[in-house]
This record gives C-alpha cells, structure tokens and sequence, in this order.
C-alpha cells in the first residue's frame, strides 16, 4: 500500500518541474517519437504516415499511437500531466466526452464542458495523506517493534510456562490418584451404613401404612354399618353404588354378597376380607360429591376462604333425611377423630416420606466420605484446567502469528463495530460473528480458517469461514482485510455478495518499515 | 446485509410451502395442468365431429361495414351472434357472442389502438346451403356455409384458413344456477317448463321490435351441470363461479401449412410442436418460480397471436382474450418422418399438409382478427395496424444495463460505477431491486442504506449514466404508507368476491394489489411518478415492473384469485391484461413527470397484446444454465414475432451462478439481443464483469464494446419497429420465406435484415455451424470481413473470443467505432459506413438519427437517410425531406466490403463542393477504406469511385 503511493508521489514531482511542448496527450517518456515534420512510425513499427496526420481525429495505427491526444482510437491512451499532481493515463475515450478526468482539465478541450484545474489541490491532499500515511506508518511501525518484542518475551514465557506445566502435572496426577484411593475407601463403609438406614426407615414406613389401612377399614365400617349392628350387611353395602362390580350401574344384591365372601353380611373381620376389593373404590359420603346447593344456601358465603366449611356444611344439613343425621354426627365424630381431611392426610403421608437423620454412626462415615469426594474433585479439576491450560497454550505457541508473532497481540482479544443495525464482533484467530442492535440471537459469520492474502503478501487478509448456513444458500465467511494503522480497530465490514462479508481491520502489526518512506518524504518533497 | 436472509425467511418459507420444493426446477405440481382447469377439460373433452352450430342465413344482416348473422345450437338451442368485418389492410375480424347473454360478457378495452377503420363486404352469391362474400382482395372469398356452420377463407381454388371446419366451436352460454328458483323447477319439470317459460318469453318478445324472431326462439336446453362449473377447487383453493361456465372455444385449420409460431410466452421451441400428446400450450399470466425448458406451461406473459407460415404465405390469428386460454396444435404431417413424407411425395399422395389449431379461453367472448399476410411483413403491419407497435425506446436503452438483486447501498452503486471505469467497460443504466426501497413499500428508499438518493442519481448523470428502479403493484398494506392510503381512500383497490379489498402475500408481506384496469386509478398511479411525489427521483431514473402477473404467492397458482373483483367484472375476465395495464400506467408515469417530453423506459415481466406500446420486456426469471442461454433466443424470437421487439433475458442466467465460460457467452449472445441486461439472484455470487480474472474481463469488455458500436443500427431498427411493427430480432424465415431450411433455425438469428447472429451457446464449443441463407447472396464476417456465399451451411471454428456474426451483401450499416463510457457519452462521435457489396455490386441501408431521448422526433426532428451504393456511387438521400434535425456527428469512415480497388474516390457534397479522399485497399480481403470523408451525416453527399 505504502509503496504504491510512493513511486508516482516521485514522478508528479519530476514531471511538474519541466514543461516540454510536444503533441497532445503523448508523455515526455515518449516525446521523441513524436518528431514535429518529420514522418511518424506507429510505435508497433506496423506503418508510417505523414506527421500532420498525428492526432489529426482518424485512427491509422493499429496500436493507436498516431492518436494520443484525440478518441479517434478506439485502444488509445491518453498521458494527463497533470501539473501539480500525479500525471496518469486514460483512455483516449475519455476524451471530449463532457466528464472531467484529467484534473488540470486537458482531455476535455473540444466537449462544451467546464472543468477547472484541481490538480494543485488533489496534490495537496495527497501530499497531506501521504504525511499522515507516513507518520501512521511510522508510529505503527514503533508499536509493531514493541509487540513483537512483547510477542517474543510472551511465546518465551508461555513455552517456558508449558514445561513449568508439565512438571506440576505429573505431580497432580499423582495426588489426583492418591486421593482416588483414600476417597474409595472411605466410601465403602458410607454405603453399607446408608443401606442399613435406609432399610430402617423403609419397614418403619410400612408399618404406618399398615395401622392407617386399619384404621379408614374401621371408619368405614362404621360408615357402612348404617344400623350400627356391628354387621355390615348386603343392604348397607348396595348404598354404595360406587362399589359396583362390573360398573354397569346396577349393584346386585348377588355382586354385593360375593364382596362379602358370599355372606348376607360381615362383621368386622369378615369385611377385612372384602375391604381390600373395596378399598379403591370406596367414596366415603362426607367427601362424596354435592347435589346442587340451594341459591339461598349459597348468598350468605363469601369470598371468606374461612368460611368455605360452612358451604359445604350447610347443604348436608338441609338436603339429608334426619335418618341420616345421625350418621351425619358420626362422621363428625370420624372426621374428628382424624381431624383432618383426605387431602390433608395425604399431605401428613408426605411428611412422613421424610427420612429421618441419620445415626450419629453413620453421619460420620458419610461425612469422611464426603470429604474424601471433594479433594478428589478439587485436585481432579486443577488436573483438568492444568491441562486446558497447556493445551492452549500449545495451541498459541504453534499459531501463526506472522513472520515476527507480530499479530499475537491480537490472540484472545475480540473488536467490535456497532453499525445501525448490528453489532460486528472480530476475535482474530477465533471468529467473527454479527448481532442484532435491537435483539435477537448473535449470527457466526465464520470462525478461523487461514491467513489468505496474495502470495508475498499472505498476513494482508485473514479468511473466516464455515459461519451459519445461509438460507438456499453458502456457509456465512468473512474476508479480513488487514491495513496499517496505530490503532487496533474494526474499520468497515460490509456484505459484498450474499453472506459473504468483508470486514477491514487496521492493525500496526501490518505497518512496514518505513524507512524507505522517510527517505523519499525528505529528498523529494 | 445478512438481515435479509432472517427477516425474509418467513416470505421465501410461505413462497416455498406453496411451491412446496426448495429444488431448482419448477414445481408442475404448483400449476394446472388442462385436467385440472376445468373448462379446459371440458372443451377438450369434446372431440372433432360434426358441429351443432348452424348458421340461420334468413337472420343475415349485411351492412356497408359488417356482416351478422345468428348461429344456433341444435342441441342446447342457444343462440350466437356473428359479426364479419372485412377491415383496411387484409384483416378480416370475426366476432361471435351470445345473442341475448343474460348479462354482459367481457370484450377486452385498450388493447386495440382504434376502433378498427373497415372496408365494405361485398355478397358474392348466396343459397341455402350458405353465402359468399368478397374480401375485395385478390379473388380472396369468405364462404359461410349454413348446416353446419362453418367460414373458410379462400383464394382462388385455395383455403387459406377455415373456422370450426372440425367442429369445436363451443360457446358455454351464461345460465342460471340449477338451484336458484327457476332452474330448481326446470330441473323438476323440465318439459312443462320449457312449454311456460317459452309462452313467457314469446309474450315478453311480441312487445319487442323483432316478433318474426322471436317466433322462432326455442327454449334453451341447458346441459347438465358437470363437476367444475360452479366452483372449482384447486389445491387449498376454491375458486366460487358466481357466473357458472363461460369458456369458449374454436378451431381453425390452415391447409398446406406446416409451420405455427408465437403465442408467447413459453420456455419452448420457435416453431410451436404439436399438443395431441400432452397439455396444451397455456397462456395465463403466472410468476413460476425456476422454470422448465421446452414446455408449454404458462409463463410471465400472454401474447393470443399465431403465425402460420408455409412457402406461398403467412398469416396469422389474433385471439383477443384476456383469460386463462389453452391452444392446442396438431398436425397430419407430424410424425411424419421426412422419409415419410418423401414417400408421400414420390407415391403422389393426395394428403395436404395441414395444421389444425383449437383455441379455448375461460371467459369473455370470441373476437379473433385473421391477419391474411400474404408475407409475414404484411402480418407485422397488420397486427400493428390494431394494438400498435413497439414504443421507441431512448437511445440508452439500447445500451448495456447492469443489474443485481441486489445493489446494498450507495457505495456500493459507485464502486460499481466506478469498477465499469477501471475496467473500461462501457454501460448506461445501473438498477436497483426491492432492496433499495424501505420496507418494500415501493417509490421510497431505504433510509439507512439509500439516504441521498439525489446525490447518488447525480453522480451517475455526471458520468452520463442512468438508474432504474423497481416499482412493484403489490401493496404494503400499511397505513404509515403514502401509496397504500391513496389507493385505499380512493377505493382503487382490486376487490375480493366478498367486496373487500383484496389482500394477497408477497414481498412486503401483506399486500394490496391496485386495480389497474381502472382508467382513473392508472391516472393517480402515474401521478405519483411525478418528481415531487417520487421522492428522491430525477430525470435520468427509469423505471421496471416485476411481480405484475401480478404475483401473488399465496393466491391460486401464486396469482390472484380469479373470483377477485375490478368493478364489474371478475379478475378470471381480465387476468392476463393486468400486467400490461401496470406497465402502461407507469410509462405514463414517466411521460407526465416530464410534461410529456422525455420518452419513458420501463420494463416488465408479464405482457398481453400491445405491450410492445409500454417498452421492454424480459424473460423473467431464468437461470445459469446452457440451456436457458440457448431458449432466449426462440423466446425472444417468438415475442418479436408477434410485436415485442424490446426482448432479452437475464444475462448469466437469474437463479445460480454461471460458470466463467457460461457468463462470457451469455454476454457475447446478450450483446446481440435487443435487451442487453445482466441480472442475478440475491443468493448467488458477485458477478460484475470483472469479478472472472482478467481474461474473462477482455472478452466480456469486447462483447459490450461491439453492441456500443452498433447502437446506430440497433437505434435505427427500433426506428424501424416503431414505423412497421416488424421484429428487430427475427427468425431466418421471415426474410428467407421460401427456404424451409429456415423455417425452424433457433440457434441463429437476424437484427434486422442485414446482420446474421450465430452465437455460442454449447459449453466447450469449437465450432459452430450458420446457416447463410439465400441462393444468390453473400455475406460477410463482420470481424474478418471474409466472404461466404449465401444458401450454406457454414462451420465456423470458435474460440472464447469468437462471435459469429456476418452482415449480409447488400447491405450498409452504420456504426460508432468510438467506444465510451456509455451511449451519451458517444451522441457525438462520428460514424463508420460498412457497407457490404452484394455480387451486383450493390449495397442499401438507412441511417436515423435524432436527439436520442425525447418526443421531438414525433414533431419531425429527425434525420432519416437512405444510404445507397450502386454504379461505384455512394449516396445519402433525405428520407424525409420534411424532417428538421441538425447532427454534430460527421462520416469518420466508409468501409466497402467486397470491393474493386478504384483509382480515386471524389466525395461531392451538398454544397456541390468536390474533394478527393484518401483510401486503403487491402486486397487479401477486398477490403476498401475511405479515409476521413468527414462530411456531416445528416447531409446529402456522394461518394464516386473510379
């Protein structure tokens, strides 16, 4: 880049100091060729013609030579001096075609337009970007010493860091195995002492269940037992529909008896039989569903959570026959005797799911054990991240940073550039990806693939590829192109074509020795 | 930006869950076939035989300007009116329609550009079996034969074209619907009814004028209701028939005819193949995502016109209907092999050829212009004679377009613009796609990446450089949106069959589709092409219809639902007009904007009858592929064929990225096709000519440079055109009208008469084989100058850089060696004469010339020469001695091909000045150089060589 603006910087110089006349459009390179009166050769030597038919508007070389200053060729070449400023050549169809190309005017002398003379100003603003080409160049070219100094301190460092590495790795594998050892010691005797509880409290729980299963079979004998005769007869049992055997919705006298073993009826022990057939199925009447409640039985209930009893409450009282009421009472008294409700029963079954604490005896083994886990854990992870640590670092140190690790600076950092609409996010030598302003998910427009500038000049561009798929369409990459600068930062990016982007990037670590620039600024300018 | 993919996923997703394929090839499966359109299945269910139509000879009318008379149906009883006019220039016009239908059928506004002036009939003879007329024209007859009816066209001993001589007229008469009160009791009392209902009607009709007529009416028999007729389900589609069936159809014969053309636009052959064995041909306007080759499913545009050819004459049959229409063609030589066709010759077999086509369309009536040639000049005036010609384009638009769906942003425009500089390429328009407007609310700009768009309009006419941008007719419906809300508070949207505005999915989401077929509305939409309407717009920004099938992708067949609403009548009466309505409300558009000063430039994908009125049309979307480069010539062949000179196709190929070689050839084959427009598919790569190394760069600049400097051919043809209707591209076979050899060519072409194109179109191609046609003529490579003779096939070698074109003896073309940054830049330059001697030594041409971009030329100011070699005498007469145009532009440079070398050559000019000039003779090639002549082009002036 710097080069390039370099070498015509010198020529404009030369060229402006002299004016020598000579035909139109031809520069003082080629000036002899062109000699007033004397016959012209075309310069491909392909024919001679009188001079007075140089740039006399019709084409008679084949290589267009006899037409520098006229379009009348259609290959010709037409030499701007361009006094003050670079001089350059255009085609010669560009001549006379009413746009200004030439900046001191020269190829529109025959076209109507107007063009002023810029070439003072254009060699200003080049000769003030050149400076400043310059002095970024130079300072980057400082910063470029300093980091690759750094950079080579660094990979010294981290070579010297991976050794160190290996040694405390091979001392944490011994530990990790040690501690391995110690913790599946210690975890032996934990088991069998936690099997043992956990036994204990899994027959405790079966004997609960056992003396509650008794007990609702008593409730709900009682229940049954509507004379209160100590028997629970056919009659009794047939009130409750929900005991059907076969659902079909009539309860036989016959499907109630073979409930009762065959009996007419069944006293308590008898009915312990039956009531494992029933016990699923049976719908205690306190808990069984309500008809309608009278609108008036309704008005006075509020939101009250509290008062929610007495709507269940008040219809019972209203809608049962007073033969009933009776048995009413008893399942007051039932209800009382628990004391609480189905649900809340089921409620005290989960409290009892609550395994009492272990036995000091075994607290302590668990505990041992548990201390044993975690060093192990803790030394096995140190082992981990030791490793994850080497292997990165590995990894930096076999990364081509170019020719002098002067792009190493930039491994694990990352550089945005916010653009109306999204966020651009380079980590050189890991990814770049977008993400929208306004929300949504971030987008991979590539992860590292390989420095890809033109051959002598391959750390210029960095290619990203492999990103998101694109709808009917490629894996999303990035272009990096890398230019000289003092400061580290994303410049442009843009989307050239379909998910291809383009993302220019100024780096001093690309900033070439500038002496050369130096030398030419000083002598010529 | 990446954001497109994401926010326009949603779009693509619905367009791909109704073409239900993300494959690159069409999806027949999204499109009808003629089984699954019902009218179609039943009129082609009905087989040749004899015709139930007779013509009732006592109702003959004949008047100074036409003939009627009524036609019945002896089966349903249903009468038909028929008119014959005879009109100016050879045309006769036949128009059949229900005599008393129950409501107005739809007969198609704005397509003819007059009424069409009509010259007297004259009865010839006439008995009961039928009349005959005089079309007053070399012993040219109509003979209306009575029982059953048909109409044959005759000169002397011969047919030229017969109408339903197999019977296919079929004319579904508008009925009421068997469930509505009458029908209900029709179809329980049949008999009894009928008896009532005609007492009903005798006593309605004795109180009209005609009682003798009336008298004779017998009830009307309707048929039975078939599946379809009231309402038709396609996919998830149901189209409601409030109207019931209405299609019509005929069918025409052309003895001794082998050879059909046009009915555009298809993806097919320049010579239209038989249908017996498939669908077919179908024209209805449809956005048919990646399209197959070499079919005959319906495409972007409909053109009801074909030519029929054979050595003696050409003639040609103009459909004027507007709905969904099938054509089928057979033949009784098909299948035929030539073996076979020998053997018919040597065994003296009586058969004629014949080619028998059948027209069928979904609604509307009969109204068919038979355009009786005999030559095909004549057909192309005579079609121009009623819908017009191609409009006269701006001279830049004949120059080399560069498009992208899509360019992002401003800087992207320029370091497009400036890429054409650096690498010397020349071109004229720059376009932008959807992309660039905001939202896709068209006639705005994106905010972000188009905010100066003035800046950026100036930058290119700088550098004498124009835009087009894309104005869609579908919608946003969005009440923030200028457009929508004008449309919408006047009530100029199309309506749905409920009677509310019609909303359809596509680019912009939900959509509203302007009704174009209202006169009022295109006045409003061409007002706001008006620069203080269409911010941001200047001058030298043009314009492009795309979508304007108009595309709907949630609609049936991604188009809009045919029970939708323009006024009165239902969108199945108009479909395939639409789109030429929205181009024609746009070209005016740009006419307004400019007081009606400025030529327009406006392009468009879906086309009917008369487009060629509006500007350019393209191929739509095709894709990067040998054979769609090879179909762009037949398809643009058969559009100039039937009046759509201003023809290309996406140049590299629209969908998928061309191959290097691929692109080089599409460019070497668009350079010499009358729209020259590279375009590409947002999905795919780069593709600017420079982005394919340096080689590929030289060749593709090469190809563009030789369009540029033949732009005063190209822009006098269009001139041509634009006076004539006769094609720029044509077919060998319009100019060669006896060679069959030429009568199916479809790798190579002619602009105009005198240059021959046979480009490259087959990958890895080493030589290419033209046919020069014409037993005593010569014709010249235009890039060796070497000399062939006529009636041969020629091989040709190739190499990458080879683009075989010959420029035929006889023939002078001007042209502007000076090749610039665009055609502007070039107004100026002065010109080279080829002129190619024929073997009389002879040579003829014309040059035009005017201000390149206005009207004026309409007022006169032009200059029209005819250049004309012969004795060794070159001349430049005045064409139009009336026309006023001053030119800048001098003659730099007369080329004689095929010439002696003279002693000297004395130029007179019309100051009766002489002067001699100075000249090369090359004589390996015959090749004579007149040096700098320099005289003014517009001026007469002579060269005399001795």
């Amino acid at each position: 880049m710097t080069t390039m603006h370099l070498v015509p910087l010198l020529l404009l110089v030369t060229v402006s100091a002299v004016e020598v006349q000579r035909p139109r459009g031809v520069p003082l390179t080629k000036k002899h060729f062109y000699a007033e009166g004397t016959p012209f050769t075309c310069l491909d030597g392909s024919r001679t013609i009188p001079f007075d038919k140089v740039n006399d508007d019709y084409c008679d070389c084949q290589d267009a030579s006899d037409e520098p200053g006229t379009p009348a060729c259609p290959n010709g070449r037409f030499h701007c001096n361009n006094a003050g400023y670079r001089s350059f050549f255009i085609p010669s169809s560009r001549i006379n075609d009413g746009i200004c190309d030439c900046c001191d005017a020269t190829d529109e002398y025959n076209s109507g337009a107007t063009c002023q003379n810029t070439c003072k100003e254009l060699g200003r603003q080049e000769r003030e970007s050149l400076y400043q080409l310059a002095e970024i160049t130079r300072e980057g070219f400082m910063i470029k010493q300093q980091l690759i100094k750094e950079a080579k301190k660094g990979l010294e460092a981290k070579k010297s860091k991976v050794s160190e590495l290996g040694a405390d790795k091979k001392l944490l594998e011994e530990k990790v195995e040690a501690l391995r050892t110690v913790k599946e010691t210690a975890e032996e005797p934990e088991k069998v002492a936690k099997e043992r509880h956990l036994k204990a409290w899994e027959d405790q729980k079966a004997a609960v269940r056992t003396e509650k299963d008794n007990a609702r079979m008593a409730e709900v004998f009682l229940e049954l037992d509507d004379d209160g005769d100590g028997f629970v007869s056919v009659t009794e049992l047939q009130s409750h529909t929900e005991l059907d055997t076969d659902s079909d919705g009539s309860f036989t006298e016959t499907e109630a008896q073979a409930i009762l073993g065959g009996l007419d009826e069944a006293d308590p022990a008898a009915f312990q039989a039956a009531w494992k057939d029933i016990k699923d199925k049976f719908i205690s009447e306190a808990q069984a569903p309500l008809e309608t409640p009278h609108s008036e039985a309704r008005e006075p209930v509020s939101d009250n959570d509290s008062e929610h009893y007495s709507e269940v409450e008040i219809p019972e009282e209203e809608e049962e026959d007073d033969d009933l009421e009776e048995e009413e009472e008893d399942d007051d008294h039932d209800e009382a005797d628990f004391n609480t409700p189905p649900a809340v029963q089921e409620k005290v079954d989960e409290d009892e799911g609550t395994m009492p604490p272990y036995d000091e005896e075994t607290q302590t083994l668990i505990d041992a054990a548990q201390k044993a886990r975690e060093e192990f854990d803790t030394a096995e992870r140190a082992l981990r991240e030791l490793d994850d640590q080497m292997k990165n670092l590995e990894k930096e140190t076999s990364s081509d940073f170019g020719p002098n690790a002067e792009f190493a600076y930039l491994y694990n950092q990352c550089y945005e550039l916010p653009t109306s609409e999204y966020v651009y996010r380079l980590c050189p030598f890991s990814r770049v990806s977008q993400k929208p302003k306004y929300g949504g998910s971030e987008t991979s427009l590539g992860t590292w693939g390989q420095w890809d500038g033109p051959e002598g000049n391959i750390y210029s561009v960095m290619k990203y590829d492999h990103g998101m798929g694109c709808w009917q369409g490629p894996n999303r990459s990035t272009m990096v192109k890398l230019k000289c600068g003092k400061e580290t930062v994303v410049t442009s990016t843009s989307e050239p074509s379909r998910c291809e982007y383009l993302m220019e990037f100024t780096t001093p670590a690309l900033c070439q020795d500038p002496k050369t620039l130096d030398h030419m600024l000083h002598t010529e300018l | 930006m990446a954001a497109f993919p994401e926010r326009m996923a949603s779009v693509l997703l619905l367009w791909l869950a109704v073409s239900l394929t993300a494959t690159l090839a069409v999806d027949r499966a999204n499109f009808k076939s003629c089984d699954q359109s019902a009218f179609c299945k039943r009129q082609r269910a009905l087989k040749p035989g004899e015709s139930p139509y007779r013509a009732l000879l006592e109702t003959m009318e004949l008047t100074n300007t036409r003939l009627t008379l009524q036609l019945k149906n002896d089966k349903n009883k249903v009468r038909l009116l028929l008119e014959l006019y005879r009109l100016q220039g050879n045309i006769t016009r036949v128009k059949i329609n229900e005599l008393k239908p129950l409501k107005p059928r739809y007969e198609v506004p704005d397509v003819l550009i007059r009424e069409p002036p009509t010259e007297p009939l004259s009865l010839l003879s006439q008995d009961e079996n039928g009349v005959v007329l005089s079309l007053g024209v070399d012993s040219q007859r109509v003979i209306v034969s009575a029982r059953p009816f048909r109409l044959d066209i005759m000169q002397g001993r011969d047919v030229l074209l017969s109408l339903n001589s197999r019977g296919l007229l079929a004319f579904e008469h508008l009925r009421l619907r068997k469930d509505t009160f009458f029908t209900l009791i029709t179809s329980t009392f049949a008999s009894v009814w009928d008896i009532v209902k005609s007492v009903l009607s005798r006593q309605a009709d004795g109180e009209a004028e005609d009682a003798s007529l009336a008298n004779e009416e017998e009830a009307v028999v309707n048929e039975k209701d078939e599946e379809g007729m009231w309402e038709e389900t396609y996919k998830s589609f149901t189209d409601s028939k409030p109207n019931g069936p209405t299609a019509i159809g005929l069918d025409f014969s052309f003895p001794g005819v082998e050879h059909v053309y046009g009915i555009p636009e298809h993806a097919d052959t320049l010579r239209l193949k038989t249908t017996e064995n498939g669908d077919p041909y179908r024209l209805y306007n449809l956005d048919v995502f990646q399209y197959e080759l070499e079919n005959q499913m319906a495409l972007y545009g409909s053109v009801p016109v074909m030519l029929a050819h054979n050595a003696q004459r050409t003639t040609g049959i103009f459909w004027l209907n507007a709905a969904e229409t099938w054509v089928d063609i057979s033949s009784n030589t098909a299948g035929k092999t030539v073996f076979g066709k020998m053997l018919d010759y040597v065994q003296g077999s009586s058969e004629t050829p014949q080619t028998d086509v059948r027209w069928i369309s979904e609604s509307g009536i009969i109204d068919v212009f038979i355009m009786l040639g005999p030559t095909p000049n004549d057909v192309f005036a005579q079609y121009a004679s009623l819908t017009g010609t191609q409009a006269f384009p701006p001279l830049a638009a004949l120059a080399y377009h560069q498009c992208r769906w899509n360019y992002n942003d401003q800087e992207d425009v320029q370091a497009v613009d400036a890429g054409f500089d650096e690498h010397d390429i020349p071109y004229d328009y720059i376009w932008l796609d959807i992309e660039h407007t905001d939202g896709k609310r068209y006639f705005t700009w994106d905010p972000n990446k188009f905010a100066t768009p003035k800046e950026m309009l100036q930058s290119l006419m700088d550098k004498k450089r124009k835009m087009v941008t894309i104005v869609d007719p579908h919608i946003k419906v969005d009440s923030n949106y200028k457009i929508h809300n004008g449309l919408k508070s006047q009530g100029f949207y199309t309506k749905n069959k409920d009677g509310g505005d019609y909303e359809g999915w596509c680019w912009p989401g939900s959509a509203g589709y302007p009704d174009f077929s209202r006169e009022d509305m295109r006045a409003w939409w061409a007002s706001m092409f008006a620069y203080d309407q269409y911010e941001g717009s200047m001058e030298n920004m043009h314009s492009w219809n795309d979508m304007n099938e108009p595309s709907v992708f949630n609609g049936p067949e991604v188009t809009m639902h045919k029970d939708a609403k323009h006024g009165d009548w239902e969108h199945r009466d108009l479909h395939n007009i639409y789109g030429l309505y929205v181009q024609k409300a746009t070209a005016e558009g740009l006419i307004q904007r400019s007081g009606g000063v400025e030529r327009p430039f406006v392009l468009t994908r879906a086309f009917f009858a008369g487009s060629q009125r509006y500007g350019a049309v393209w191929t739509g979307d095709n894709a990067a592929e040998w054979g769609h480069l090879k179909i762009s010539i037949p398809m643009c062949l058969s559009m100039g064929l039937v009046g759509i000179a201003f023809c290309g196709a996406d140049v590299g190929g629209f969908f998928k990225s061309p191959s290097s070689e691929l692109l080089v050839r599409w460019y070497q084959t668009g350079a010499y096709q009358p729209f020259f427009r590279a375009h590409a598919h947002l999905d795919t790569s780069r593709r600017e000519p420079w982005l394919f190394g340096p080689e590929n760069t030289a060749l593709i600049r090469e190809a563009v440079r030789q369009r540029y400097t033949l732009l005063p051919y190209w822009y006098q043809q269009f001139y041509h055109t634009y006076r004539t209707g006769q094609p720029v591209m044509r077919p060998l076979w319009v100019e060669y009208t006896q060679d069959p050899a030429t009568y199916a060519l479809e790798d190579q072409f002619l602009i105009g008469r005198d240059l021959l194109v046979h480009p490259v179109t087959e990958e890895g191609a080493r030589g290419v084989t033209a046919y020069l046609p014409g037993k005593e003529e010569v014709w010249f490579d235009v890039h060796t100058f070497q000399k062939h003779n006529g009636a041969q096939n020629l091989y040709i070698p190739v190499t990458m850089s080879s683009i075989p074109v010959f420029q035929r003896g006889g023939s002078i073309i001007p042209r502007k060696l000076r090749v610039r940054r665009s055609s502007t830049c070039m107004e100026h330059d002065p010109y080279t004469l080829m002129v190619a001697l024929d073997p009389q030594g002879a040579a003829e041409g014309e040059l035009y010339i005017d201000d390149g971009h206005t009207f004026n030329f309409e007022k006169k100011e032009f200059i029209h020469r005819k250049l004309s070699f012969a004795n060794n005498i070159l001349s430049s007469l005045n064409l139009s001695p009336e026309a006023q145009f001053s030119t800048s532009s001098s003659v730099e440079r007369i080329v004689i091909l095929g010439a002696k070398k003279p002693t000297k050559a004395t130029l007179r000019t019309a100051d009766g000045k002489s002067s001699q000039l100075e000249f090369d003779f090359d004589t390996a090639t015959s090749v004579l150089t007149l040096r700098k002549p320099g005289m003014n082009a517009g001026t007469d002036w002579s060269v005399m060589l001795q």
